[in-house]
């Protein structure tokens, strides 16, 4: 598709003459370079709870960013309205960054590469509401099936469609739509008279609505819920204090999410407040680990044609055999330190500007078969699943919250256990992989990621690995 | 946009509503314009202003509901969003609890509640540019081992929010807030620490000084170098006003009706019953004037009020909306909080714990060994089983002092043994947001650590 037929100039007639005049405009007043975000993003999300669709909601919001970087200074305005005056308005408010007379000029605007990761023909929320519908419907009965015991189901799915076009004046403009659904349940269980307790699992991604029939069923997540809940009707007291941790595959990978990602933004880095500040090249993890950081993942929650800075994502290794290797740069970082953007800039919306964030983060297999690695550990705990987690970036310090965990008892799973908050130091913390398994997997699709008020969708992954040394919360 | 043109938008919505066939709508709409300026090493970094509107529709026909929002209020925008609420409400199912607040119910306090102040939106841009400066510079002027800053910031915001419904209630109110922060980092051979602190007031004279807000941060940041991990061990744990309040977000968890209907809470059906330590009293209050969970009317259109949640340690009431009053077969509180999209859900006003007669310090004093914690990281709690266990950092004490700074651990216990465990409350509640708590300290909770 070329520019001429994209989603903002068919739409609101937005020319390529009018995205360089903005762009001049911005940078009148002396800024060194300056972009706009156009974004339109349409959602829906429907929630059902004792078996009755308690909320159906669409929606559409849609503005413009203006963005001028003057050295190291940023100037930012946004309009929700994308008439001419507006926008021009925005573009004069973010120029007020810089003063003195206009330096830069406005590269005449070159679409970028095309590429497409989600092929996705008709987006979930392009189908008929009622369909959508059913599948949450579906979910409920499933979980409720599930087991007797079973008495509470929420189900919430929840899609949209984002079109997005990016202009710079170094004369970049990309566009690109993209669009998103997940699906998540909770089920709660008790025993007569017991205490109830909860089960959570979902997923998606970028698909077709047919991901739904074909790939994960509504079914597969509901029965996941269930199990979950069920299984902790019987979970004891977790032991407090340093123990041996063998993840399991799959969403415990959000410990490298916390543990290393973050740490690894290249905005905290640009300033020397991350813990990893300053140790390229160094060993910050054991030589059985290598760190991806790949937004170029067909269909996955966090891949991206192009970054929210115009930018084709990328593959980006961050940690290779225990080495670091490289951080994750928006567009302002790499200005300053000089170096090439990998493709992490992203907002959550036209309201935000654009961070070095994470897209899907996984560390590659190992060769240890997974069996062996639970077998190696006389005494320990196995987490299958973890509800999320926080990283305080600058002494590295990070939690993450068991959901499924087992203790193990003379190298087998023996009893679930409650679950247990962990916390360790991003770059001591992965010192102590000693095994990593053959299984890698990514998670179903369901991470968001917080910094600062800014959310996005983000993926993790991980194969079973074995850390010798993590500290365990306890549950008493 | 002027609020009395978000009103007539409203109005508007709420007709075309009728007309397309909706049995009763609600229409609520926000204006809003945000200004934040970033200093970081004594060097202006981001500066960002800008406003946007928004409106939110939610529909019945009978009892199917349906719900819709969208940022364009030109007709054609408020019409498209007219019509998607109508179209969910025909593929949705019914919901016999579905429903507006009675006519009797909705209304508006006529008190001032000194929301909105007209200096927020006068102030010079270099006058807040100033106060981040100043904010930042003190920070880095504390203590020697303050090398470095995340910055300093100024915030403000001026919002504006429209209610109407098909009953016939209709209100609007504005209010202000702006702020001060600074993020100091402290360096100490190997040990890299960070803490922050703010001042947040509804007008710029109700703040505090911007070289204080500095310096408390640099003295919170420079007291957690060279943090150790401690022994695993059961000790009373000591929670700073400022991570107190979280223990009152967990509450807030436990109390609202959805989590009580669907008995996804350890606070379900104990209503009248002692749940907590006698010291415990616990509430939530949106009609204290200038305060930030204060509000004339809540997101129904039903006066905001006080509610006594817990009384000297006994269960008093649920925080409630219409929808989980009709459930619970009780009456709203008048916590009905939602933002453009969806449904009401549930929020709290001014939420907070009464004040105790020790001082902070006089608690310390009674303390041989415990752990006084200053940050807690991390989701782990768990509302419905009660179960705790969260990363923690702070100080721990010896002797009545505060002997030396403790990081990457845990602190566990369940929310039911916290509340009947509290063995002190502190004189030092301040209302420095929506909730607000007072030093408290639990007798006994599990600290893991080596």
């Amino acid at each position: 598709m070329s520019f001429s037929d994209s989603f903002f100039a068919v739409r609101f007639g937005i020319s390529r003459r009018d995205l360089e005049n903005y762009l001049s405009e911005a940078l009148s007043r002396g800024g060194d370079y300056a972009d706009l975000y156009f974004e339109y993003l349409a959602t829906s999300s429907i929630s059902i709870d004792e078996s009755i669709v308690k909320s159906a909601t669409q929606g559409v919001s849609l503005g413009v960013g203006v963005r001028v970087i003057s050295g190291e200074r940023t100037g930012y305005a946004y309009s929700d309205d994308l008439s001419p005056e507006k926008i021009r308005h925005a573009a004069q408010v973010a120029a007020l960054i810089a003063s003195g007379p206009a330096k830069v000029e406005t590269a005449s605007l070159q679409e970028g590469r095309k590429r497409n990761l989600y092929p996705v023909l008709t987006a979930p929320s392009e189908t008929a509401f009622k369909e959508r519908v059913e599948l949450a419907q579906r979910a409920d009965r499933a979980a409720r099936a599930y087991d007797s015991r079973v008495f509470q189901v929420q189900v919430t799915y929840a899609d949209n469609l984002r079109q997005v076009m990016v202009a710079t004046s170094d004369g970049v403009l990309n566009f690109d739509r993209q669009p998103l659904a997940r699906m998540s349940v909770l089920a709660l269980a008790k025993d007569t008279d017991g205490v109830p307790q909860q089960g959570h699992a979902g997923g998606g991604g970028r698909y077709e609505l047919d991901w739904f029939q074909t790939e994960r069923t509504p079914e597969y997540f509901a029965k996941e819920a269930a199990r979950q809940a069920i299984m902790q009707l019987g979970a004891a007291e977790v032991p407090a204090g340093e123990q041996i941790v063998v993840l399991g595959p799959g969403w415990p990978g959000v410990l490298l999410h916390e543990a290393v990602g973050h740490g690894l933004e290249a905005d905290f880095n640009r300033k020397g407040v991350s813990a990893f500040s300053g140790r390229i090249g160094q060993q910050v993890a054991s030589p059985l680990c290598t760190i991806i950081d790949d937004g170029t993942i067909g269909g996955r929650r966090g891949s991206l044609n192009v970054d929210d800075e115009g930018n084709q994502t990328q593959r980006n290794v961050l940690i290779e055999n225990g080495i670091l290797r490289g951080y994750l740069q928006d567009k302002l970082s790499s200005r300053i330190l000089g170096t090439a953007p990998t493709g992490s800039g992203r907002r959550e919306s036209y309201e935000h500007i654009p961070m070095p964030r994470m897209t899907n983060t996984f560390m590659l297999a190992g060769e240890s078969d997974p069996a062996d690695i639970i077998k190696s550990v006389p005494r320990g705990l196995y987490c299958a699943n973890f509800a999320g987690g926080q990283v305080d970036i600058t002494s590295g310090n990070f939690v993450f919250s068991a959901s499924e965990s087992y203790l193990i008892e003379d190298g087998k799973l023996t009893r679930p256990v409650k679950n247990a908050t962990l916390i360790g130091n991003g770059p001591e913390a992965m010192k102590h992989v000693s095994m990593v398994g053959n299984d890698l997997k990514l998670d179903e699709g369901i991470g968001v990621c917080g910094k600062e008020g800014q959310s996005v969708p983000v993926g993790v992954g991980i194969p079973t690995v074995r850390i010798d040394r993590m500290t365990v919360g306890g549950t008493a | 946009m002027q609020l009395s043109e978000l009103q007539e938008i409203a109005q508007s919505v709420i007709r075309q509503a009728r007309d397309a066939g909706a049995t009763d709508a609600e229409c609520t709409m926000q204006d809003g314009a945000e200004f934040s300026a970033n200093v970081r090493m004594g060097e202006l970094e981001t500066l960002k202003e800008a406003g946007s509107r928004g409106a939110g529709l939610r529909v019945l026909i009978g009892r199917r509901m349906g719900s819709s929002y969208t940022s364009d209020l030109t007709p054609d925008g408020i019409r498209q969003m007219v019509r998607s609420a109508i179209d969910l409400a025909a593929v949705t199912t019914e919901d016999p609890n579905a429903a507006l607040p009675e006519p009797e119910e909705l209304g508006s306090l006529r008190t001032d509640l000194r929301l909105f102040s007209e200096d927020v939106a006068g102030l010079p841009t270099e006058l807040k540019i100033d106060a981040a400066k100043r904010a930042e510079a003190a920070a880095l002027a504390f203590d020697p081992r303050i090398t470095n800053s995340e910055g300093g910031s100024f915030d403000s915001n001026i919002g504006g929010r429209v209610f109407a419904n098909s009953r016939g209630f209709a209100g609007a109110y504005r209010s202000t807030y702006c702020s001060i922060s600074a993020v100091p980092v402290a360096t100490q051979g190997e040990s890299m620490e960070r803490d922050y602190w703010f001042t947040i007031a509804r007008d710029y004279a109700g703040l505090e000084d911007a070289a204080l807000v500095g310096r408390m941060a640099a003295e919170r940041t420079v007291r957690r170098l060279g943090a150790v991990k401690v022994e695993t061990q059961k000790v009373p744990v000591i929670f700073e006003p400022r991570v107190a309040r979280t223990l009152l977000g967990n509450l807030f968890e436990a109390v609202e009706g959805r989590a009580i209907y669907r008995q996804a809470s350890f606070l379900a059906g104990k209503l009248g019953e002692k749940i907590a330590d006698e010291r415990i009293t616990l509430i939530d209050d949106g009609t204290l004037p200038g305060l930030f969970g204060s509000q004339p009317f809540d997101d129904e259109g039903v006066p905001t009020r006080r509610t006594m949640v817990i009384e000297r340690g006994v269960l008093k009431n649920y925080l409630l909306n219409t929808y989980t009053a009709r459930k619970l077969g009780m009456k709203t509180t008048g916590n009905a909080s939602r933002g453009i999209t969806g449904n009401a859900g549930i929020g709290y006003g001014n939420f907070f714990l009464e004040a105790g007669q020790k001082s902070a310090e006089e608690i310390l004093r009674g303390v041989k060994n415990g752990f006084y914690v200053t940050e807690l990281i991390g989701s782990g709690v768990n509302t419905v089983t009660g179960d705790y266990s969260r990363g923690a950092v702070g100080i721990w004490v010896r002797d009545g002092e505060l002997a030396f700074p403790v990081s990457e651990v845990t602190i566990a216990s369940t929310l039911q043994e916290m509340l009947n465990g509290v063995a002190e409350i502190g004189n030092d509640l301040e209302f420095r947001g929506s909730v607000s708590a007072p030093t408290i300290m639990i007798g006994e909770m599990t600290v893991a650590g080596r």
